[in-house]
C-alpha cells in the first residue's frame, strides 16, 4: 500500500525509539570498558556497545534519507526531552548483576522486534533488520549462558540474579510502552505493534529464567517505567547526554 | 541489481583493482574474497559506482575501506568513483570465498564454518584450532579484539586463539 503522512510519521517514530535505545545503552554498555569483572566480560560489553552505536548510526542513517538531520547532530544535539528512549536503558551501571540483567532482557527484545522487522513493508528497514538479528544473536548467546550460569551458581550470585530482575524487570516493560502510531504500523504492514512483541519476549524469556532458577516479580506495574517514549525521562539521561556530547557541543564542525 | 558473477564479466579491470584492497584488519584478506563488493556499476558517464555491504554495521574499519576503494581506483585510472556502503545486501560469513577462508587461516584466525542461517554455541565450541588443527578446544567468550572475532583456547596444543565468527 502506498503510505500516507501519518505512516511516515509513524516510521520516524519507531526508529528514533530504536535508535535512540541503541545510543543510549550503547553508551551505558561502553562505562564498563576497562572496568569489567573479567577481561572477557570488559571486551564483551564493550563489543557489545560498538554494535549497538553502529546500529544506532544505520538508523539515524534512515531517519535522515527521511529528511531528518545528519546522523550525529541527530545524536549529539538533542536534549532528554527530545529522545524516545525507554527508562531501562537511561539507569546507571550500576552493578555488573543489575547491568548483565539489563542487557539480557534487552537484547532479547531487540531479537524479537528485529526478527519481526526483516518482514516490515519499510524495505530500508526490513534490510537492516536482517542485518542486525544476526549481530544482536550474539548479545543474546552471551546474556542467556551468563543468566543461566550465575542464576543457579551460588546463593550470593543467585541471590543478586533475583535483586537484578525484580528492579530490572519493571524498568523492562517500559520498552514496550504503545507508541502513538501503533494502528497505523500494523495496518501498512510495517510493524507489529509493542503489544505483540511484549507477548512473544514474555514467553521467550520464562524458558531462559526458568533454567536459572529465577522468578518475573508479581507485582510489576507497567505505569512505572512509562514515558520514555514520549519525551519523559528519568533524571539519568541528561547528565547521560552531557558526558556523551561534551567534546562534541566544544567544536561540532571539527573534522576527526 | 547486477550479481557479482556478471558484473565481474562486465568490468574485469575494475574487479582487479578492488581485488587488490584488503581488509585493514586481516592484511591477507582481499575485500572482494571477503564477500563485501556487493556491486560494480560504471554510467554513461563513466562515474564508478562500488556497493560495499558492511560485515558488521559497527565496523570501524567501514569508511576506512571506502577511502581505500576509492584510492585504488583512482590510482587505476578512474577519476569519478562513488563508493556507498549499504544494507541492501545483507553480508553473512557464507560470502566468505575459498580464497578468503584460506587468507584468514594465513593470519591465524580460525575461518567460520559454511551454516544454514542458525547459529547456536555448540558451532562455536568446537572450532579446530588454526595452529594445530585439534578439534578439542573451548570458546572463551564469543567477543574478541574486534566485533567479528571470538576468543578460544586449544586444549591441544595450549595456545589461545581467535576465530572469524560465523555470522547469519
Amino acid at each position: 500500500m502506498e503510505y500516507t503522512e501519518v505512516h511516515v510519521l509513524a516510521v520516524k517514530e519507531l526508529l528514533y525509539k530504536m535508535a535512540d535505545d541503541q545510543l543510549i545503552l550503547g553508551h551505558r554498555n561502553s562505562e564498563w570498558t576497562g572496568l569489567g569483572p573479567v577481561l572477557e566480560e570488559d571486551i564483551a560489553f564493550s563489543s557489545m556497545a560498538q554494535d549497538k552505536i553502529g546500529q544506532a548510526h544505520a538508523l539515524y542513517q534512515i531517519l535522515h534519507e527521511l529528511g531528518e538531520g545528519e546522523p550525529d547532530t541527530v545524536a549529539f544535539m538533542r536534549n532528554a526531552e527530545q529522545f524516545h528512549c525507554c527508562h531501562l536503558v537511561e539507569i546507571p551501571i550500576g552493578e555488573y548483576d543489575f547491568s548483565l540483567m539489563r542487557h539480557f532482557l534487552f537484547d532479547r527484545a531487540e531479537q524479537l522486534r528485529f526478527e519481526l522487522l526483516s518482514q516490515s513493508s519499510f524495505e530500508p528497514l526490513a534490510q537492516v533488520a536482517r542485518k542486525f538479528r544476526g549481530e544482536v544473536k550474539y548479545h543474546v548467546m552471551h546474556a542467556d549462558s551468563w543468566v543461566k550460569l550465575l542464576g543457579v551458581g551460588n546463593e550470593e550470585s543467585h541471590g543478586r540474579m533475583q535483586e537484578a530482575l525484580n528492579q530490572a524487570f519493571p524498568l523492562a516493560l517500559g520498552i514496550f510502552e504503545a507508541g502513538p502510531y501503533e494502528d497505523a504500523l500494523k495496518e501498512a504492514g510495517i510493524f507489529e505493534g509493542e503489544l505483540h512483541l511484549r507477548n512473544l519476549w514474555l514467553e521467550a524469556i520464562k524458558p531462559v529464567l526458568h533454567a536459572a532458577h529465577l522468578s518475573i516479580p508479581a507485582e510489576a506495574n507497567d505505569a512505572l517505567a512509562a514515558g520514555g517514549r514520549y519525551g519523559k525521562h528519568t533524571a539519568y539521561l541528561q547528565p547521560l547526554l552531557d558526558e556523551m556530547t561534551e567534546v562534541f557541543r566544544i567544536d561540532p564542525a571539527a573534522e576527526w | 541489481m547486477v550479481s557479482t558473477r556478471e558484473s565481474t564479466a562486465l568490468h574485469p579491470e575494475i574487479w582487479k583493482a578492488l581485488y587488490a584492497v584488503k581488509d585493514p584488519e586481516i592484511p591477507p584478506l582481499s575485500i572482494v574474497d571477503l564477500g563485501i563488493v556487493t556491486s560494480v556499476q560504471v554510467d554513461e558517464a563513466g562515474t564508478v559506482q562500488v556497493n560495499l555491504t558492511p560485515t558488521f554495521s559497527g565496523c570501524p574499519a567501514l569508511k576506512i575501506m571506502e577511502g581505500l576503494v576509492a584510492d585504488a581506483l583512482h590510482v587505476a585510472g578512474y577519476e569519478d568513483v562513488r563508493v556507498v556502503t549499504t544494507f541492501e545486501v545483507a553480508w553473512n560469513s557464507n560470502m566468505i570465498s575459498e580464497a578468503g577462508l584460506q587468507a584468514l587461516l594465513k593470519h591465524g584466525l580460525a575461518p567460520p564454518p559454511k551454516h544454514d542461517g542458525y547459529i547456536e554455541l555448540d558451532v562455536l565450541s568446537d572450532t579446530p584450532c588454526p595452529l594445530c588443527g585439534s578439534r578439542n578446544t573451548t570458546m572463551q567468550t564469543p567477543f574478541g579484539p574486534t566485533l567479528c572475532r571470538s576468543m578460544h583456547y586449544c586444549k591441544a596444543c595450549s595456545n589461545a586463539f581467535e576465530a572469524f565468527k560465523p555470522v547469519s
